[in-house]
C-alpha cells in the first residue's frame, strides 16, 4: 500500500484512546490508520510516565503507562491497524466525493469518510530554550545552527558543537558526536545529570581525555548574522558571562505538548479543545470526531476511562457514516460468535 | 494561606492556597499559565517556578526525583522548583513564586 491510503477511519494520535478506538471500530469491521508524531504508540502514557503506576483503569488495580499501552496493543492486534509514526497530522481537507483527506508533514495522505482526533493535548515537540531569537537559527541546514534532534551524525563531522541539557539525549549525543566533532562543549545547570550512570561515566571519561568540555552554565544569547550561528553567550552559576564560538547548538530538554496544526483544521476550538456532542463525540464538522483529552463537553473529565467510553460511542456513529446502507448490529463480545471470530478467539 | 504569584509578563497576583493541595494545582485552577502536562506526577517539568524572597530556603528540599526532573526544565536557576512538588501549608503563607519561561 502506498499514499494516498484509503481506509474507513483516520485517527490522529496513537495514545491510549486512539488505540482503544481501533478496538471499538474493529468490532464494527471498520479499518483504521493512526498518525502520531512520536516514534511509538502510547502518547503521554509512554512519553511522560511509562514507569509510573495508574490506579484508575477499571479492572486493572495497578498498571504502568507502558503496561497499559502494551495491553491495548495486544487487545487491538486482530484489527491490523496501520500506524504512521514520526508523522504529524498537518492538514485536513474535504475531497470532492465528500470524504476527508488527512495529510501529514511527511507527505502521507489518508483518505477516509471519518476522521477521529484523539490527540490529547496536541503534538509532542522539543522544548525550545527561552533564548532570544533562537528560532532564527533553526532550519539553517545540516550540521549548523540550532537542532533539536540529530538525524545524520555525519553532518556534524568537523563542527564545533554546543550541547545543552542533562538527560539521556544530551549525554548520548555528547558521547556520540565528540569523536567526530572539531570540538564539543556540554553545558548544564548543575554538576550532576539525570542520565543513565554509564552515560555519565562515559562523558566524564571524554572530559578527562579533553574530547569534551563541560561547564555548569546556561546559554543566554546566540550570535550570528542572518541566521548563520557563530557563537553563544554562556553564563556560569556565578552569573559571569563569556562568549563561546560554535557552529551548532543542540538543546536537549525533552518534549512538551503544543496543540500544533489541529488549530488550523477549522474545528472551532474553544480554549484549545474541540467541542463535541455527547451522543456521538462528533465535532461541529460532520465526520470529524474528537475523543479523549482534546475534546470538551459539559461535565468532561480528562480521564483515560472517559476516553474509552467516548471511543465506543464514536465508533457507533462512525459506522453509520462509513456504511450508510448497512444496519448496525449491536452485539456483546461474550456471546457473539461473529465478534469472537474477528477477535480470533473462536475454537 | 496565600500564594503571591508572578506570571510571565511580570504581573503579580495573590491567590488563595488550600491546605494539602499543591502549589501547581492552585496556580492552574487560578488560570495562571502552568502547563503541568503530566498532571502532577513529577514527570514533565512544565510546572517550573522560581521561589523568591527567601521562601526557597523555607521549603523542604527537593526529592531526588524532582532534582532529576528539573534537568528537563528550561532556564533553571538555583531557586527553581517544580510547583507540583510544593504542598500548601500554613507555614508557607505569603510564599512568592514566579512562573518560569516556557
Amino acid at each position: 500500500m502506498s499514499t494516498p491510503f484509503q481506509t474507513d477511519v483516520a485517527i490522529v494520535g496513537a495514545g491510549p484512546i486512539g488505540l482503544f478506538a481501533v478496538f471499538e471500530l474493529g468490532l464494527l469491521d471498520l479499518k483504521a490508520h493512526l498518525v502520531d508524531i512520536l516514534d511509538r504508540p502510547g502518547g503521554q502514557c509512554t512519553e511522560l510516565y511509562p514507569e509510573k503506576p495508574i490506579y484508575d483503569i477499571p479492572g486493572l488495580p495497578i498498571v504502568t503507562g507502558q503496561e497499559l499501552t502494551n495491553k491495548l496493543l495486544e487487545q487491538i492486534k486482530p484489527f491490523k491497524a496501520e500506524y504512521h509514526f514520526n508523522e504529524m497530522a498537518a492538514a485536513l481537507e474535504k475531497t470532492p466525493d465528500g470524504k476527508w483527506k488527512l495529510v501529514t508533514d511527511a507527505g502521507t495522505e489518508i483518505i477516509a469518510p471519518v476522521v477521529v482526533i484523539a490527540a490529547g493535548g496536541g503534538s509532542f515537540v522539543p522544548k525550545r530554550p527561552p533564548v532570544p531569537n533562537i528560532e532564527t537559527f533553526e532550519n539553517k541546514g545540516d550540521g549548523v545552527g540550532v537542532h533539536y534532534a540529530v538525524r545524520k551524525m555525519e553532518t556534524f563531522r568537523g563542527k564545533n558543537i554546543l550541547i545543552a541539557g542533562g538527560g539521556d539525549s544530551a549525554l548520548d549525543w555528547t558521547i556520540n558526536l565528540a569523536p567526530i566533532a572539531k570540538s564539543l562543549t556540554l553545558v548544564h545547570h548543575r554538576d550532576g545529570f539525570r542520565a543513565a550512570q554509564h552515560s555519565v561515566n562515559q562523558m566524564r571519561e571524554l572530559e578527562r581525555n579533553g574530547k569534551v568540555k563541560f561547564h555548569v552554565a546556561s546559554v543566554k544569547q546566540l550570535h550570528g548574522e542572518n541566521g548563520a550561528l557563530t557563537g553563544a553567550t554562556l553564563a556560569g552559576a556565578d552569573k559571569v558571562e563569556w562568549r563561546h564560538d560554535t557552529d551548532a547548538f543542540l538543546p536537549f530538554f525533552g518534549l512538551t505538548i503544543k496543540l500544533g496544526p489541529i488549530a488550523e483544521f477549522g474545528l472551532n476550538l474553544h480554549e484549545n479543545l474541540i467541542p463535541v456532542d455527547t451522543a456521538k463525540f462528533e465535532s461541529a464538522t460532520p465526520g470529524i470526531f474528537a475523543i479523549g483529552d482534546i475534546n470538551s463537553y459539559p461535565g468532561k473529565l480528562k480521564l483515560i476511562l472517559s476516553g474509552f467510553h467516548e471511543a465506543a460511542l464514536m465508533a457507533q456513529a462512525a459506522f453509520h457514516i462509513c456504511r450508510p446502507t448497512e444496519k448496525l448490529r449491536f452485539q456483546y463480545t461474550t456471546s457473539s460468535s461473529s465478534l469472537q471470530k474477528k477477535l480470533g478467539v473462536t475454537a | 494561606m496565600k500564594i503571591i504569584a508572578t506570571d510571565r509578563k511580570g504581573a503579580e497576583r495573590t491567590v488563595e492556597g488550600r491546605d494539602g493541595w499543591t502549589v501547581m494545582e492552585i496556580l492552574r485552577d487560578a488560570g495562571l499559565p502552568v502547563a503541568a502536562e503530566c498532571g502532577g506526577a513529577c514527570a514533565c517539568a512544565t510546572c517550573h517556578v522560581y521561589v523568591n524572597d527567601g521562601w526557597y530556603e523555607k521549603l523542604s528540599p527537593p526529592s531526588d526525583a524532582e532534582v532529576d526532573m528539573l534537568d528537563m526544565a528550561l532556564a533553571v536557576e538555583p531557586n527553581s522548583r517544580l510547583s507540583c512538588q510544593i504542598v500548601c501549608a500554613d507555614e508557607l503563607d505569603g510564599i512568592k513564586v514566579t512562573i518560569a519561561p516556557e
